[in-house]
């Protein structure tokens, strides 16, 4: 079996602005952000990736949906080489394979809670979108908070909102950058018991960076990032 | 369709969310604006084009400043087609003690042509076509006549030597409706009449005009075979060219209107970009979001141009109906100009009025909604990474190129529509670096004052100052919007009528105001006679001839050799006068004044000179009553156009035209007390026209009125647009407004420090604006009184308390709704958002 992301060689250099003064002949100085980085996820996997602060985690997620582009390296995703596509072909790809959860839940904040998580369905031109999205809504338990809009509802509440945006699609590959990175420890644990949840309901391959032990902890391999190297070996949690 | 019903749903959404509001009001403003105007001159061309005939009153006239030769006549009898004469002149008509100056029309038989007159049995009641004209021995009159001189049918009133009975009152007169500036009330009477009323004398100015109307091909063909025969002080209407003075002076007043719309559709378009790039800064992340749910950068651009075409077409068809219902509006203030019943409007303006608002959103709203698309997918990670600012300049530049083309399309007139931008863009480029400098100068002041020590007022107030600097380029924006909207507003209450005042002003009391015309040379003693025994100063009586200007230094006239504009002045009948002494107000400019014993020469008039290419020494050979007088330029004059005096252009000098029929004319002033003398003169010499000048001043004044009224009218929405522009740039701050009110209110500050902080902002936007304002209607009076009118502008000091009171107001009621949704807002909620 094919893995669904698959990692080869994944450099990351980013160029930095030359100090003030500074003669122009000489190279502008680089800051290496990843550097030789090597996953295989298989799907159905849970994998977390962790690390401090700075050490490459965000990066890394970036690249392996295709928001970004490594410097060398590839990123194979169900089998695709995204270096292959162009931004569309990228934005093609994610629609098929991917979800996502994000730190600062990236709600819309025109969009009431329904209309956000019938969002991606309309993108995809799914008929029904209204009946799928109440329904996700009812699942994570916000089923009488549809007409809400997101500054109305509970940093809680908010990440529940963008994880039935994310499940709705049924997507293979889910990605979560810090789920509860602006959530308290108690709305924190209730939301990431949810999103283990319906993880196991629709067997999604779960993605996760964070930086909380105890989280990468759930899922069930752990990949350690140290200034933007992978450390020790993967390991099975 | 179902990206077009995506769109609509991202549209629905953004809508109710409030995203785009000030977007749609500033669109369904300037399309209201530009249409109004439109749907009321399509009406009034409708009226023009529906009434080509009437207008004429026949297919073909043809007209003369002297009788016409009766061949010409047969002529038209001889083709077969139907033929009338009228002959039309100012004079007095009588009744009893009164007296007034009425337009006279005496008809043949089977006038008019074409059209009907409409007559009614008396004032007020229902009126009926006719068929007929006044039989001689009747005179229908007018109801501005019938109330004038107190008259009912029966009466009996007095025109030069006859005596009329009021027949009927005239209601409709086809070939004198949708005419402009009418200042005299109407009598219609029989040609026959004309040869015993004594009004027809040398000096008397008197239209001659012959209708005919037949078959297309006859007429068409008489056409033909009279152009060459005209001579000069003849002309030839038909449909193709009918009265050409009512389509300038339409043409005119729409052009003017239609420049008075776009300013509201010039500060509508800043208000639609402003509304835009908010739109655009917030909804960065939705696009992140959306590409990284895979939307394609294409895709995303389909979907938020549909959106804005669809809601452009909405705020289109807003702005259309709101247009269509305020052109009645306009056409209420000046039915009495136009006179005529306006046909229904047609469906072209409401295109053009589509055409503006989507023009709007394809020239600022696009370059925005271009750049959003470019959003990076990686800002859903990381916030810090937003959009490129380099397309500002392309923005800004595709904006620019539509509102000229725009500009240049409603002015009909490329010339005018790049003055008229330039002027916008200088008006701009002025109030930006004002507005920009005095910021600067207010903020560094501020900082200046920043070390003393003060209450917590003053530290707020001085918080508040520093916010201007802050914020410097969108409150540039506001001041800058503000400003001319003001401006626009303060030329219109104060300058117009300071610029009136002064003119009054310049015009002394004892100024003449009544002119008597018409004098026969018998009559010339016993008027100025009657004077003295009526207690008054006899006047100065000065000869009048009138002559046609038919050699230039020996070589024959000819019209085509003229610019156009001056073509009619070389063509018509001049006033023309002798006399042995430099008139009063008038004033030698070179050569000299005539001597005795010098040869034969004219003094003629300085800016007529100029416009027709006369020089000292040159020839000029004057025609009168068949014969020629020729002498060189002996002198050039200045003259005092205000001074109301009788002023001729061109005097002879005594002895070269004394032999020329001659009438005389002469101007006095009048007390109010003894205006009854007037009406006593009219009783005595019943052939002369004795016209009251404040009479018909106050008529202009009525006529202007109306049209300034109709103006004032279409800046409303000007200052409407110029509202939405101060909102949405103060809407465009209200993000970070809302944070700092939210963190000050956090860190400890209370309602009224924050609220004292956001006054001091509002309050010296508002004041500088106003001053600008101020500032620019000033300038501009004082431009129209020396440039234009030559006399000195007397600044009107009240303007400057005026402006910046204005500004404030337009200010508060603004930063009103802004400030209270800042404190309104939880400051949890401004930060969480944040």
């Amino acid at each position: 079996m094919n893995p669904i992301i698959d990692v080869s060689r994944l450099c990351k250099i980013v160029s930095l602005a030359r100090p003030p003064g500074e003669a122009a002949v000489k190279p502008a100085p680089e800051l290496v952000i990843l550097q030789d980085i090597d996953i295989a996820v298989m799907a159905g996997e849970s994998v977390a990736i962790v690390g401090a602060s700075g050490s490459g985690k965000s990066t890394l997620l970036g690249l392996l949906a295709g928001l970004d582009l490594p410097t060398t390296g590839s990123v194979r995703l169900d089998g695709t080489d995204l270096a292959r596509l162009d931004e569309d072909g990228r934005a093609a790809l994610r629609a098929r394979l991917l979800g996502f959860v994000f730190q600062s839940f990236q709600l819309l904040p025109a969009f009431t809670a329904l209309e956000n998580v019938m969002l991606p369905l309309e993108l995809a031109g799914v008929a029904g979108a209204g009946d799928l999205a109440r329904a996700m809504l009812r699942r994570v338990g916000l089923g009488e908070r549809l007409a809400h809009y997101p500054k109305y509802l509970s940093g809680g509440e908010q990440q529940r909102v963008a994880l039935a945006r994310a499940f709705v699609m049924r997507p293979k590959l889910l990605m979560a950058d810090e789920p509860t990175g602006n959530l308290d420890a108690a709305t924190g644990a209730s939301v990431i018991e949810l999103l283990f949840e319906l993880n196991a309901e629709l067997g999604t391959t779960l993605l996760l960076v964070t930086h909380d032990e105890a989280l990468a902890g759930r899922c069930g391999r752990i990949v350690r990032l140290a200034a933007g190297r992978i450390v020790g070996e993967p390991v099975a949690a | 369709m179902s990206e077009i019903k995506l769109a609509l749903r991202l549209l629905l959404r953004d809508w109710r969310a409030g995203e785009l509001r000030v977007l749609a009001l500033a669109l369904i403003v300037a399309v209201a604006s530009v249409t109004s105007v439109g749907f009321f001159a399509d009406r009034v061309r409708q009226a023009l084009t529906r009434d080509a005939h009437q207008l004429l009153g026949a297919d073909l006239v043809l007209i003369a400043d002297h009788p016409w030769k009766p061949d010409i006549a047969d002529e038209i009898g001889k083709r077969g087609l139907a033929f009338a004469e009228t002959a039309a002149f100012i004079s007095m008509a009588r009744y009893g003690a009164a007296a007034t100056l009425t337009g006279v029309k005496a008809v043949s038989n089977g006038y008019p042509l074409r059209g009907k007159l409409r007559v009614s049995a008396g004032l007020n009641l229902p009126d009926n076509d006719t068929d007929v004209v006044p039989l001689p021995g009747v005179a229908w009159i007018d109801e501005r006549l019938a109330m004038a001189l107190s008259l009912r049918l029966g009466d009996a009133v007095e025109v030069g030597k006859l005596k009329l009975t009021v027949g009927a009152i005239l209601t409709l007169e086809p070939d004198r409706s949708a005419s402009f500036f009418n200042f005299a009330p109407r009598l219609i009477m029989h040609v026959d009449d004309l040869p015993d009323s004594g009004l027809v004398t040398t000096g008397s100015r008197v239209t001659y005009s012959l209708l005919a109307a037949g078959e297309p091909e006859a007429v068409s063909a008489l056409e033909k075979a009279l152009k060459p025969r005209l001579g000069r002080g003849e002309s030839l209407q038909s449909l193709e060219n009918a009265r050409p003075e009512i389509r300038n002076t339409l043409d005119r007043s729409q052009q003017f209107v239609g420049l008075t719309a776009l300013l509201a559709v010039v500060l509508a378009a800043v208000a639609v970009s402003l509304a835009t790039r908010r739109y655009s800064a917030r909804h960065q992340d939705a696009y992140a979001v959306m590409r990284c749910f895979g939307a394609s950068s294409g895709r995303l651009l389909r979907l938020a141009t549909l959106e804005f075409i669809a809601l452009g077409v909405a705020a289109s068809a807003v702005g259309c109906l709101i247009g269509f219902a305020a052109q009645f509006v306009i056409a209420g203030f000046v039915t009495e100009l136009i006179g005529a019943r306006l046909p229904v409007p047609s469906a072209l303006p409401a295109a053009q009025g589509f055409l503006t608002g989507l023009a709007l959103l394809l020239g600022f709203a696009l370059p925005p909604l271009l750049q959003l698309r470019n959003v990076p997918a990686l800002r859903v990670l990381r916030s810090d990474i937003g959009l490129p600012e380099q397309a500002t300049v392309l923005a800004w530049g595709t904006g620019v190129s539509v509102i000229s083309c725009l500009l240049v399309w409603q002015s009909g007139d490329l010339k005018l529509g790049l003055t008229v931008l330039c002027g916008f863009a200088g008006a701009f480029l002025v109030f930006g670096i004002l507005a920009h400098v005095s910021l600067r100068l207010l903020a560094r002041g501020n900082g200046r004052g920043a070390g003393a020590n003060g209450g917590s007022g003053r530290s707020m107030w001085r918080y508040g100052l520093a916010n201007l600097q802050r914020h410097a380029r969108t409150n540039t924006v506001q001041i800058m919007a503000l400003a001319l909207g003001l401006t626009a507003v303060l030329l219109l209450t104060f300058t117009r009528g300071d610029l009136l005042a002064t003119w009054q002003a310049t015009v002394p009391a004892d100024a003449p105001n009544r002119f008597i015309v018409n004098i026969q040379p018998e009559q010339k003693q016993p008027l100025l006679d009657l004077f003295k025994t009526s207690g008054l100063t006899p006047p100065p009586v000065h000869p009048m001839i009138r002559g046609r200007f038919t050699a230039y230094n020996g070589k024959p006239v000819r019209v085509e050799d003229f610019e156009e504009r001056d073509r009619r002045m070389a063509e018509r009948e001049f006033n023309l006068s002798y006399m042995a002494a430099l008139p009063d107000a008038n004033e030698v400019v070179a050569g000299r004044w005539f001597a005795a014993n010098d040869a034969a020469a004219f003094s003629v008039e300085e800016g007529i000179a100029k416009r027709l290419g006369w020089k000292l020494g040159d020839t000029l050979t004057w025609q009168v009553a068949g014969r020629e007088y020729s002498a060189p330029i002996g002198s050039i004059r200045k003259l005092n156009w205000d001074s109301m005096r009788v002023n001729f252009f061109v005097i002879a000098s005594p002895g070269l035209m004394d032999a020329a029929p001659t009438s005389f004319i002469t101007s006095f002033h009048l007390p109010e007390a003894r205006a009854a003398y007037a009406n006593a003169v009219s009783q005595r010499f019943t052939n002369l026209t004795v016209i009251d000048m404040s009479a018909i001043l106050k008529q202009a004044q009525s006529v202007i009125g109306q049209v300034v009224r109709a103006v004032q009218f279409v800046f409303l929405f000007a200052l409407g647009a110029g509202v939405l522009v101060l909102y949405s740039a103060l809407l465009s701050t209200q993000d970070e407004r809302q944070k700092e009110a939210a963190l000050m209110r956090s860190l400890g500050a209370s309602r009224a420090q924050i609220l004292s902080s956001q006054r001091a902002e509002f309050a010296v936007l508002g004041a500088l604006a106003g001053l600008l304002a101020a500032l620019g209607a000033t300038g501009i009076g004082w431009a129209i009184a020396s440039q234009v009118f030559h006399f000195p502008y007397q600044v009107n000091h009240w303007v400057w308390l005026a402006g910046p009171l204005a500004g404030l107001a337009c200010m508060a009621l603004n930063a009103w709704s802004g400030a209270r949704s800042a404190l309104n807002h939880p400051p949890l909620l401004a930060l969480r958002e944040s």
